[in-house]
């Protein structure tokens, strides 16, 4: 069990909980969304810019919440920057059935290096009770993408 | 049954933590490898093995439904059932058992007085004071009561250190307020909130209470003539009983003029199609098959209780906090929220930089269990201006060594933050 715990806060979470990058509102994000955990009261707010081709040209966001949540929520908009929407929801849905434990894996494609940076999120596996945390940013921003301007865990 | 200052020195030096442990088999297990350290006994107790026994004998050799069958089985359940009742009316000192209610929750409790005495007694402007460190429970069936009939809901302010503040509560009774809900014990900042002074306060102007006494009769002997209160409210997982039972205590007279809130079986005279005519308290509050098995072993969990006495058991919880604060006072960057002069076993506290989920999760690899959140209390929350804490709040079965487990839980997870 304390590997586990090692796992889940290893440097790169711990750094990006503690600095998270694109922590900062998007003055011309044309996509927003507010994700709630109601069970920790833990919100946070997702800024997209999409283009007309549906590419996510900017991703930023703003909020409060634990390590987990904060970290996920900066290396997502890493992640989605630069992406296509149904790129993103792609990921999106690997990345959630990786947390769940639904799969074991990524599939090897072209997101391999995107792969890498969520494969670190995924200790999250052993402790069911926090995957909400890690997820919460994904659901925030695929909430964005479809046009609901509130989403929660529940 | 006041103890004596006295009396409870000589009682508290044969308080026997090690026996009261070895009543509760949970506390036995290991949690990740560590020995548990069950830190989180406000939001739930363990049972003791007398309530576990109880319940399993009900089900194996008492076990029907009550009130209904004219054969042995069903009237053996309901001897548990009313016997239940019993032990409740004599531990709170009501005048008769008639005038305790079982509910499914404290929760459900506050839901009925809202419904019941709310739609029956409050119109449109009439007001309801509460405080600002309710629990939800005691905050949101106000609100569906006032979006519903239009009432107002006023909040009492607390001072930094989580003291209720007595002389302007007082300034905001007027003609139009109707009732006054409070919680006994708040279950984040632990605050013992004088509720004698309270209801006296509020008789004084003809103005009914509601107690929420959700934490308060964990930690403190309640005496409902003494008190006063119209109403108090408690929880059965809370006083080490069962979860899925709750009470409501009310004055006899003032239930028998509430209309029932829920209907069904169990709760009416006589039913036609045209016109229904329903019992008199508690039966016309308690509509279908009612928790019978929680009902027995939340009368164990009083009996266990009661057998050790609850001034004991507040007199060592007592100590623990002590200790628990002078130990959390010693790690860095640690804040404690709630300093009122009269606190329960309860003990809020942040850590810098550090949410408290994340705490949580650390130190529960430790085997240390304890809340981390809004302890839905958001209100609250606000006020003191965060968004979570971490809590730790003690049962009769803590010891000194749960508190060094806590500690030494924070200090990982320093380590791991650092
Ligand atoms: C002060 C207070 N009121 C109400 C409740 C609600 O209790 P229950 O969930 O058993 O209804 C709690 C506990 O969660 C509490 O601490």
């Amino acid at each position: 069990m304390d590997d586990d715990v090692r796992e889940l806060y290893q440097e790169v979470i711990l750094d990006h909980g503690k600095n998270p990058r694109n922590f900062r509102q998007l003055e011309d994000a044309n996509c927003e969304a507010q994700g709630n955990n109601p069970l920790c009261g833990d919100r946070l707010t997702v800024y997209l810019k999409v283009d007309e081709d549906r590419l996510i040209r900017d991703a930023a966001f703003e909020g409060r919440g634990c390590a987990i949540s904060m970290a996920s929520a900066s290396m997502m908009t890493q992640i989605v920057s630069g992406k296509t929407v149904s790129q993103v929801q792609y990921l999106f849905d690997k990345f959630h059935k990786l947390c769940t434990g639904e799969i074991e894996e990524f599939p090897q494609d072209e997101f391999a290096h995107d792969v890498d940076k969520l494969r670190v999120m995924s200790g999250v596996r052993q402790f069911p009770m926090r995957v909400k945390c890690a997820t919460l940013s994904w659901h925030t921003m695929n909430a964005a993408v479809s046009g609901d301007s509130e989403t929660s865990t529940e | 049954m006041d103890a004596t200052p006295s009396n409870i020195d000589l009682q508290r030096s044969n308080y026997d933590v090690d026996a009261i442990r070895a009543d509760f088999p949970i506390l036995a297990s290991e949690i990740n490898g560590y020995p548990l350290a069950f830190l989180d006994s406000g939001a739930s107790a363990q049972k003791p093995e007398c309530v576990l026994r109880c319940m399993d004998d009900v089900y194996r050799r008492s076990y029907a439904n009550v009130h209904r069958g004219a054969y042995t089985l069903s009237q053996a359940a309901t001897d548990y059932y009313e016997g239940a009742r019993k032990t409740v009316a004599r531990y709170i000192n009501a005048r008769s058992d008639d005038e305790i209610v079982f509910t499914h929750n404290v929760t459900a409790a506050i839901n009925l007085v809202a419904h019941s005495y709310g739609r029956r007694f409050l119109q449109r402007g009439d007001e309801v004071i509460i405080s600002q460190m309710e629990h939800h429970a005691n905050i949101v069936p106000w609100q569906l009561l006032r979006d519903e009939i239009g009432i107002e809901l006023k909040v009492a302010p607390i001072d930094e250190a989580g003291n209720l503040l007595l002389d302007q509560l007082a300034e905001m009774f007027g003609y139009k307020t109707k009732l006054v809900s409070l919680t006994h014990v708040s279950n984040v900042l632990g605050t013992i909130v004088p509720i004698k002074k309270v209801i006296d306060l509020a008789h004084e102007r003809d103005v009914p209470v509601l107690i929420d006494g959700a934490q308060g009769i964990v930690h403190t002997r309640v005496d409902v003539q003494d008190l006063d209160a119209e109403f108090y409210a408690f929880t059965g997982h809370k006083l080490y009983g069962p979860s899925g039972i709750g009470v409501l205590y009310g004055k006899k007279d003032l239930l028998n003029t509430m209309p029932p809130y829920e209907g069904g079986g169990d709760m009416i005279e006589r039913v036609t199609f045209e016109k229904t005519t329903y019992r008199d308290a508690p039966a016309r509050f308690e509509a279908g098959t009612p928790p019978i098995v929680e009902a027995a072993g939340l009368a164990a969990a009083i009996d266990y209780v009661d057998g050790i006495g609850v001034e004991n058991i507040s007199a060592h919880e007592q100590e623990l906090l002590a200790y628990a604060t002078e130990r959390l006072n010693e790690v860095d960057g640690i804040t404690i929220y709630g300093e009122a002069q009269h606190k329960a076993g309860i003990i809020s506290f942040t850590l810098d930089k550090v949410h408290p989920h994340d705490i949580g999760t650390i130190i529960d690899s430790r085997g240390v269990s304890v809340r981390a959140g809004h302890h839905c209390a958001q209100p609250l929350m606000d006020w003191l201006g965060i968004a979570a804490t971490t809590r730790a709040s003690f049962g009769m079965y803590n010891n000194k060594n749960d508190v060094d487990a806590l500690v030494e839980g924070l200090n990982y997870v320093k380590e791991i933050f650092s």
